[in-house]
C-alpha cells in the first residue's frame, strides 16, 4: 500500500479491502509474456509484447463514453511536448518527463511519490528535441535510455539509480529516445542518431549488472551478411559522366561506416519463437543516395533477432535504397492467426505509405498495400520488393517526408479485426538532395525536403499547435481503419490538422486518439463515428493507455507537458 | 523584368541597414521555395539580387572586398563555396559564421537571406552600378493614397485588418515575392489567407479569412474586421476560394510608382 488514503481506507474496512487493491508484486518475465491477461496494468510501452495497444477493459463503452470526467492532471515544470507512454504497475504509475526524469505517481490521484532526475550531457547531439518515450520494468527495477545514450536502472520503489551503462558516445551523435524492451533477463535498446551518420545497433544488457550481452549492428560490416548491399563505388570516370546525379553526392566507399540505421521505437517479442522484432530507421545520408549505392541494408527494414543471442533470423526491407527518409520506425504489431489463415504475422503500416503483413517466423511477404496516396513506387514483385518510381526533380513525392504515418503507435483490435493508423493524407514533399561530407557528430542528411504546396517565392511556414496555418493546401490528419487481413480501408476519420498521436482500442469497441489540435477523442472502433471529445489544449504526441484501479477503468493521455486521466463520473 | 522595379531595393536597404540589428529569426528558413536545395538556379529575381548586393556592400565588403576575393583562398565570385553546396547550406553557414576562419555569425532575416544568397549566386552577372534607387517616402504615399492598399491592409495603426497585416512584411517576404504579389497576387497568396465563405444553418453568412482551424471549428476575421469562432457543426456551407481578392497593380501604377511601393514594403521590418 502506497497512499495514505488507501492506508486509512483499509484500516477502517479491515483486511477484506486488501483483496480489492492492487498488489505490488514483482514483475516477472512471465507476467510480461502474459501482460494482456492483467488489463488493470500497462506493463510495457505498447501494452504487451504483441504491441497491439488493445485492452480487454470494457467498463467504458460507446454508450457511456460521453460521461467521461477528468480525474486528475499532472503537469510537468519542464517545457516541451512529451512523447512518453506511462506504465501502470500494481497501483503505481511511472512516466518520463523532459529531459530524462522518471516520475512515480499514484494513478488514482496523480500525486508524486518520487522523481528521479538525470541531467544528460550538455554536449549531447540529438536531432529532434529532448524526447523520451518511457521506461520498461522487470522485478522492482525500471529501465530508461537517455538522450546522451546511457541506459539506467532505477529502483521502482525509491527512484534511486542502481546502475548506469554508456551504450554509445553521445558526442558522436548517438542517443536513446525510445522505451527499452525487457525480455527475460535482458533489457534491449537501440540507438538514435540517423541524421548524424551513426552506425546503428540494437543491444541487450543484463538486467542486474548493465553488462552488454549482445549487439546487432543494423548496418552490417565487411564479412557480415547484408554488407554486399553497400555496393562498391563505380569508377571515378563513370561518376563524373553521371552529371545529373552529382547533386546527390559523390559515391563514398566507406558509406557503411556512417550508414545510419537508427532505432527509435520499441520493438516487440514473440515468446514462442523467441524472436524480437525491431524497425530500423533511415540510412545516412538521408537524401544523397548517390553517396551510398545499393539497397543499404538493414536501413528502412524490420529485423527479427534471436532474443538470447541477438543473431539475425530474417529481415524485410520496406524501402530499399531509401532517399525519402521513410525510416521503418513503427512499432511492430503482432497478430496471431491473421485473418483466420493460421499464420502469425507482424502487421506494419509504414511511413512509406504501405500497409504490410509478414510471416512472423520467416519474414515471408504476405501483403503490401498503400493506405494513402503513394507515387514513389508502383507495385511489388512476388517477394515483396517495391518497383520504385522516382519522381522528376521538382515534382512532389507522395507520401511526403513525414510519411503516410510515422512513429505514432497504431492499434489492432482482435475484436473488430481492424488495424488503426494515425495517417497524414494528401501530403507530399519535393526532395532536394545535396552532397554532404561525413564529420563526426555533424548533421549528415545530404539536403532536405520541402512541402510541395508552399507558395512560390514566399517564405516557408513552420507549423505547430495551437495555430494551424498549414490548411488544406499541405495535407491533413486522419485515423484510418484497415481490414488487417486485406489492407482494405473500412473507414476514415478526418482531422483538419495533422496528427502525431498514438491509438488505443478496447474490447468495448472504443478507439481513443488525439492529434496536433489538442483534442482527445473517442471513436466507435467499428465505424469511426465520433462519440466524445475534449480539448486538452496542446498537441497529443503519444499513445493513450487504459488501466483499472479497484473496479474503475481509467484512460490516460499526454497532452503537451501534462498527463490527463479520465474515468466515468 | 523592368529594371526600375528592381532598383527600388537599394535605397530601402541603405536606409534600413544602419538601424537594424538582429531581426527576429526563424529557424526553419525557406529562402525561395522554388529553388531551395538546388545547387544553382539562374532564376533569382533581380530585386533579390540587388537587395543582396546592398546588404553585401554594408556587411561583407570590409572583409571580402568589392570583388569578393579579398580573403586569400576565397573567391566568392567563383560561384563555388567550400562549406556550402545548396542555398540552405549557404544560409546556414552565414547564420553560423566560421569561428575558425574569423567570420562572425550574421543574423539576417528571411528576406535578407534570400537576397544575400541570390547575390552570392550572381556576383559575376549583376552590375549594381546601373541600379537606380526607389524612394521609401514616395512608396508610402502610394500605399496610403493612389494604391488604395490601406482599404484592406494595415501597417502599424493605419489601415484595415481585413487583409494580412504588413507591418513586418519586409522581413517575411523576399523582394521577388513582394514584387510578384503586386503583379499577380494569387500566385503569392498563402493558403491560410484564402478567402472563405461560411453559411450558417440559420442562413447568416460570414466572408473572411481564416486565422486558425481545427477539425471541429474555424476562427476567422470577417470583412468587417470582426472575429468569429464558428463550430463546423453549425455550418451548411464552408467554401474556400483559391483566388486572391487583391487586384493586380500591373498597369494601374507606373513603373516608378511600383518601384517606390516595393521599396516601401521592403522597409517594413516590424518592431
Amino acid at each position: 500500500m502506497t497512499s495514505r488514503r488507501r492506508f486509512v481506507a483499509c484500516s477502517v474496512a479491515g483486511l477484506i479491502c486488501l483483496l480489492s487493491l492492487p498488489v505490488q508484486g514483482q514483475v516477472t518475465s512471465q507476467r510480461l509474456v502474459n501482460a494482456s491477461t492483467e488489463p488493470q496494468n500497462w506493463l510495457t510501452y505498447s501494452g504487451s509484447y504483441w504491441s497491439q495497444r488493445f485492452s480487454t477493459l470494457d467498463q467504458i463503452t460507446p454508450a457511456n463514453v460521453r460521461n467521461l470526467k477528468l480525474q486528475w492532471v499532472y503537469q510537468s515544470p519542464v517545457a516541451g511536448n512529451w512523447q512518453t507512454t506511462p506504465l501502470v504497475v500494481d497501483g503505481m504509475m511511472y512516466i518520463t518527463q523532459r529531459p530524462n526524469d522518471v516520475v512515480a505517481l499514484d494513478p488514482l490521484t496523480g500525486r508524486v511519490f518520487w522523481i528521479y532526475r538525470y541531467t544528460p550531457n550538455p554536449d549531447r547531439i540529438v536531432c529532434c528535441g529532448a524526447n523520451n518515450r518511457g521506461v520498461a520494468i522487470l522485478g522492482d527495477t525500471l529501465f530508461m535510455g537517455t538522450l546522451d545514450a546511457h541506459l539506467i536502472a532505477i529502483d521502482a520503489k525509491t527512484g534511486r539509480e542502481m546502475w548506469k551503462t554508456e551504450v554509445a558516445t553521445t558526442t558522436s551523435g548517438y542517443s536513446i529516445t525510445h522505451a527499452p524492451l525487457v525480455v527475460k533477463d535482458k533489457v534491449i535498446v537501440g540507438v538514435g542518431g540517423g541524421e548524424y551518420g551513426i552506425r546503428g545497433f540494437i543491444a541487450a544488457y543484463n538486467v542486474d549488472t548493465g553488462k552488454e550481452a549482445w549487439r546487432f549492428y543494423t548496418i552490417p560490416g565487411p564479412g557480415e551478411k547484408g554488407h554486399e548491399t553497400w555496393e562498391a563505388c563505380p569508377p571515378k570516370s563513370r561518376q563524373a559522366a553521371d552529371a545529373p546525379r552529382q547533386s546527390e553526392g559523390v559515391c563514398d566507399p566507406d558509406a557503411w561506416k556512417h550508414g545510419g540505421g537508427s532505432i527509435w521505437m520499441t520493438g516487440s517479442y514473440d515468446p514462442q519463437l523467441n524472436l524480437t522484432y525491431w524497425g530500423v530507421g533511415n540510412v545516412g545520408p538521408d537524401y544523397a543516395g548517390a553517396q551510398r549505392p545499393g539497397d543499404n541494408l538493414y536501413s528502412a527494414s524490420i529485423v527479427a533477432l534471436d532474443a538470447d543471442k541477438g543473431t539475425l533470423t530474417w529481415h524485410y526491407q520496406f524501402t530499399p535504397h531509401d532517399v525519402y527518409d521513410y525510416d521503418a520506425v513503427q512499432v511492430p504489431v503482432m497478430i496471431d492467426n491473421w485473418g483466420n489463415t493460421g499464420i502469425n504475422v507482424v502487421a506494419w503500416a509504414n511511413r512509406n505509405g504501405n500497409y504490410y503483413a509478414l510471416d512472423r517466423a520467416t519474414g515471408r511477404f504476405l501483403l503490401g498495400k498503400p493506405f494513402v496516396k503513394v507515387n514513389w513506387m508502383s507495385d511489388f514483385d512476388e517477394r515483396g520488393r517495391p518497383n520504385q518510381t522516382p519522381q522528376p526533380p521538382g515534382m512532389p513525392t507522395y507520401p511526403g517526408n513525414q510519411g503516410g504515418t510515422n512513429w505514432y503507435s497504431p492499434s489492432f483490435s482482435p475484436r473488430t479485426g481492424l488495424f488503426y493508423i494515425s495517417a497524414w493524407e494528401d501530403y507530399a514533399s519535393i526532395y532536394g538532395p545535396s552532397p554532404v561530407e561525413y564529420k563526426e557528430g555533424r548533421n549528415f542528411t545530404g539536403g532536405g525536403p520541402r512541402n510541395f504546396s508552399a507558395v512560390p517565392g514566399a517564405p516557408g511556414f513552420s507549423r505547430g499547435a495551437p495555430i494551424n496555418n498549414w490548411t488544406e493546401a499541405a495535407g491533413h490528419g486522419a485515423v484510418i481503419a484497415l481490414d488487417a487481413r486485406t489492407g482494405q480501408r473500412q473507414w476514415k476519420f478526418d482531422m483538419t490538422d495533422v496528427t502525431d498521436s498514438g491509438i488505443l482500442t478496447t474490447a468495448s469497441n472504443l478507439l481513443f486518439t488525439g492529434g496536433r489540435e489538442g483534442f482527445f477523442q473517442a471513436l466507435d472502433a467499428r465505424t469511426g463515428a465520433l462519440l466524445w471529445k475534449t480539448n486538452l489544449g496542446a498537441a497529443i504526441n503519444s499513445g493513450p493507455i487504459t488501466y483499472r484501479i479497484g473496479n474503475k477503468q481509467y484512460v490516460a493521455t499526454v497532452s503537451g507537458l501534462s498527463l490527463f486521466v479520465f474515468a466515468l463520473d | 523584368m523592368n529594371r526600375v522595379f528592381a532598383t527600388a531595393v537599394l535605397a530601402v536597404v541603405v536606409s534600413a541597414i544602419g538601424v537594424r540589428s538582429a531581426a527576429a529569426q526563424a529557424n526553419d528558413v525557406r529562402l525561395k521555395p522554388d529553388t531551395t536545395n538546388q545547387l544553382h538556379d539562374a532564376q533569382y529575381p533581380d530585386v533579390d539580387i540587388v537587395y543582396g548586393a546592398s546588404l553585401y556592400a554594408a556587411r561583407c565588403v570590409t572583409c571580402h572586398g568589392a570583388q569578393g576575393d579579398a580573403i586569400g583562398g576565397v573567391n566568392l565570385r567563383s560561384g563555388k563555396f567550400r562549406n556550402a553546396q545548396s542555398d540552405n547550406d549557404l544560409a546556414r553557414f552565414i547564420r553560423a559564421g566560421s569561428p575558425t576562419a574569423g567570420m562572425p555569425p550574421f543574423a539576417l532575416d528571411n528576406a535578407e537571406m534570400a537576397g544575400m544568397v541570390a547575390y552570392l549566386r550572381n556576383m559575376n552577372a549583376i552590375d549594381t552600378a546601373t541600379v537606380k534607387a526607389g524612394d521609401v517616402a514616395r512608396g508610402r504615399a502610394v500605399f496610403e493614397g493612389k494604391g488604395g492598399c490601406v482599404a484592406c491592409h494595415r501597417i502599424g495603426r493605419l489601415g484595415s485588418r481585413v487583409a494580412p497585416n504588413l507591418s513586418d512584411i519586409g522581413s517575411q517576404r523576399s523582394p521577388g515575392s513582394l514584387q510578384r504579389s503586386l503583379l499577380d497576387p494569387t500566385s503569392q497568396m498563402m493558403p491560410i489567407n484564402r478567402p472563405v465563405r461560411l453559411v450558417k444553418k440559420d442562413g447568416s453568412i460570414i466572408n473572411g479569412r481564416r486565422l486558425n482551424e481545427d477539425t471541429y471549428s474555424v476562427q476567422l476575421v470577417d470583412d468587417k474586421e470582426r472575429l468569429h469562432s464558428v463550430l463546423k457543426a453549425d455550418l451548411k456551407e464552408f467554401t474556400i476560394a483559391k483566388t486572391s481578392p487583391m487586384p493586380s497593380y500591373k498597369g494601374t501604377l507606373s513603373a516608378d510608382e511600383m518601384a517606390d511601393l516595393l521599396g516601401y514594403l521592403m522597409s517594413l521590418k516590424g518592431q
